[in-house]
């Protein structure tokens, strides 16, 4: 695979929820690549539309969500183009529930949910269950996608790997369900892995055993990862490239060095003030965003960060929408301080 | 002898506190074990202080705190309370009916606002609830100008008072939360994960704000909480759970910088720090937790522990003050040199 041309390209992605009491723009004009090998966090607090994103991806949104614009660029080995052949497809325009796009969907691009217990079925062991997933995707004989799941298991570090296929999910610690999770969902060895918040329910110790794993598994098999969290410490660990996305839209973008160390974005810079810090001296006060992520109906126009935004510029930040645009070789930014330092050349 | 006779600052002393739940199986069910969620467990906290506690889940903070404001029934165990006419009471010994009137002293705030408001309440009735079941009932234009006082002091304008809990955000019920545990002017509030369901930036302002109502009204916090940062920057003191029982018991910087005990060192090196620069730090520590119900013997952390020798599956050791105020129970926590959070200033930078 060409590591310089994008393996996903999701470009101005709007998805919408269309509800009896109005219209959510859960993602509204979102803009990343993912290149081969890398690993791509997406940050931000909650209802931003992180899982929505990946969701769309996926093509896995529900009714009363449509995709409603944009482009989910995918460089696929199993399917190429209808019309041009091409191995570049635009998922959304796959039929969600058809052929291609089920051969793509965990195989290509696979998924670890965020809940380890609903990935497994109570009333199958383990083992059937990853054997089936890979049947499902390869043309393999039982004995073979045994062999295989063995293998997967070995891979996540699961002590006992023959025995442990015939043990149910239920009857494994915490740990060891979730890596088996992992297992599951590298079984077909895809090429974009996406972690939807992964590690939000455990303990700090088996969190650092899923990220230990996860970069392991990454550099054995050169995937790339979409990393969804909305914890800065875990982006700073896992990641190489970041996404900032607040209210359905992308804030900033950039390798995840220069988003820690030069943030551009104003909601960067202040969500990044606003962590605690292991080596901020106790019992002092943190800078604070204030105000609180407004209703989804009720979003304001223009930025939408602009309300809690403490370079707000009157008149423009309200009125106008920000784009998306590069600042130098690797930052990218929507905010309008930045257009007028283009707008005016020094 | 009890610490808080002699030390006037001390608020609280729990001492040798145990909380087991029985196992009951059969038709009868009968006895058959117990789990021993909180296995004698000693600490203190002093007056306008806070002390953190962490462990993994399952460790037995949640039950520790719910014992101490007698909202469980010890097993054992005395918890050592200095009340506001200056007597000291053990709260595991009174009765109910006693414990009552020294409830407005000692409240609870609880990790989820989104359960702990019933939705059928509106603020007036949900913050003043506290007043009306302690202090007997008050006439409605007082309740009201408290709840407003109230409302105003965790920065909720009083204007809300009719609104139902549905109306407001995650952080907004927090404060609504907290508004309700000062009703009654505690003097030690108990905190569980209260800020961990939060988004970040929400997440900074409670903490501001239970950090400016601790200046303001003299409060003590009992503070749970599994985010080891939140912890290291809200808590003076910082006490380490595991399976039922204190492992180190250490002022904060003491505990990040320089743990003695191998659980606490896990802890702190699992932590992702927030800077790309400093990767290599998590090392993480494999198992999990046991069951409290059947734990290992000797030192209970002696399976996960790559410091263990032949004495640490044979003897549980005790919690010993190893330096000055610093509270550890391992058998070679005087010759381990064990490293802590990762310290910028030391760190390779580039
Ligand atoms: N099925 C749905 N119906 C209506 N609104 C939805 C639905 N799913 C998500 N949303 C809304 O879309 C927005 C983004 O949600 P989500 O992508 O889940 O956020 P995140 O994963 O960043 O926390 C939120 O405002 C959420 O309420
Ligand atoms: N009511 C109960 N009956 C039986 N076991 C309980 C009960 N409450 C808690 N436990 C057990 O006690 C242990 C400690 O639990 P808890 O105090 O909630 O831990 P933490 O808050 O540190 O996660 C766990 O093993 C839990 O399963
Ligand atoms: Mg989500
Ligand atoms: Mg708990």
């Amino acid at each position: 695979m060409n590591p310089t041309e994008p393996l996903l390209s999701v470009q101005n992605l709007k998805t919408y929820f269309f509800l009896d009491e109005g219209t959510v723009k859960a993602v509204d004009g979102v803009d990343f690549d993912v290149y081969p090998g890398q690993v791509v966090g997406i940050v931000g607090e909650s209802g931003c539309g992180k899982s929505v994103t990946i969701k769309s991806v996926l093509r896995l949104t529900q009714k009363p969500g449509r995709i409603v614009e944009g482009k989910i660029l995918f460089r696929s080995q199993r399917v190429t183009d209808a019309d041009s052949g091409s191995d570049v497809i635009d998922l959304t325009t796959l039929d969600p529930h058809g052929k291609r796009m089920r051969s793509i969907r965990g195989a290509e691009i696979a998924m670890i949910p965020q809940e380890p217990m609903a990935s497994f079925s109570p009333v199958h062991t383990v083992g059937n269950q990853l054997i089936e997933a890979i049947r499902l995707h390869e043309d393999v004989s039982k004995e073979e996608a045994r062999q295989i799941a063995i293998e997967r298991l070995h891979e996540v570090g699961m002590p006992n790997p023959e025995q442990r296929l015939d043990a149910y999910s239920w009857e494994l610690s915490g740990g060891l369900r979730q890596r088996a999770m992992i297992a599951m969902s590298l079984s077909c060895n895809p090429h974009l892995l996406i972690a939807d918040e992964p590690t939000t329910a455990i303990d700090v110790t088996t969190q650092a055993q899923v990220l230990n794993l996860l970069r392991s598994l990454q550099k054995m098999h050169n995937m790339s990862i979409i990393f969804i969290t909305h914890d800065l410490g875990v982006i700073a660990q896992v990641a190489d490239y970041v996404v900032v996305m607040y209210l359905g839209r992308v804030m900033e973008t950039g390798p995840v060095d220069d988003i820690f160390h030069n943030p551009l974005h104003p909601y960067t810079k202040a969500l990044l003030k606003s962590i605690p810090s292991i080596y901020s001296p106790s019992g002092t006060e943190l800078p604070t965003i204030e105000g609180s992520i407004p209703h989804p109906f009720s979003r304001p126009s223009g930025c939408p960060f602009y309300p809690r935004c403490e370079a707000f510029m009157a008149g423009v930040c309200n009125a106008k929408d920000p784009e998306l645009q590069s600042i130098n070789e690797r930052q990218s930014v929507s905010c309008f301080l930045y257009e007028e330092k283009q707008m005016q050349p020094s | 002898m009890d610490k808080i006779r002699q030390d006037e600052r001390v608020l609280l002393e729990v001492s040798h506190l145990k909380k087991y739940f029985p196992i009951r199986k059969g038709f009868f069910k009968r006895v058959v074990g117990h789990v021993r969620a909180v296995d004698d467990v000693s600490f203190s906290i002093n007056e306008g202080e806070t002390l953190g506690l962490v462990g993994e889940s399952g460790c037995g903070k949640t039950t520790t705190s719910r014992a101490i404001l007698r909202a469980l029934d010890p097993t054992d165990g005395q918890i050592l309370f200095r009340t506001e006419s200056g007597e000291i009471v053990d709260l595991a010994a009174l009765p109910e009916k006693e414990i009552r009137p020294l409830r407005s002293q000692m409240q609870m705030i609880f990790q989820d606002p989104f359960a702990s408001l019933n939705p059928r309440m509106n603020l007036l009735d949900i913050v003043s609830e506290p007043m009306l079941t302690i202090e007997g009932i008050k006439s409605r234009k007082e309740r009201s100008e408290r709840v407003a006082e109230l409302l105003r002091l965790v920065g909720l304008r009083p204007e809300y008072m009719q609104r139902f809990p549905h109306a407001f955000s995650g952080g907004q019920r927090q404060r609504i939360v907290i508004a309700r545990a000062l009703a009654l002017n505690p003097r030690l509030v108990v905190a569980d994960e209260p800020v961990s369901a939060l988004d970040v930036s929400v997440q900074a302002q409670v903490l501001n704000l239970m950090l400016r109502l601790q200046r303001q009204l003299n409060l003590t916090y009992l503070f749970v909480a599994h985010d080891l940062s939140v912890v290291k920057h809200f808590c003076n003191r910082v006490i380490v759970m595991y399976v039922g029982k204190i492992v180190e018991d250490a002022p904060t910087d003491e505990l990040y910088f320089r743990p003695r005990h191998p659980y606490t060192a896990a802890l702190m090196s699992a932590v992702p720090v927030p800077d790309p620069r400093i990767r290599s730090a998590m090392t993480p520590l494999e198992g999990d937790v046991p069951s409290p119900a059947n734990p290992p013997s000797g030192c209970y952390f002696h399976p996960r522990c790559p410091y263990a020798v032949d004495i640490c599956s044979q003897k549980t050791p005790e919690l010993e003050e190893i330096s000055p105020d610093h509270y550890v129970s391992c058998h070679r926590a005087g010759e381990l040199e064990l490293t802590g959070v990762v310290d910028p200033r030391q760190a390779q930078i580039g």
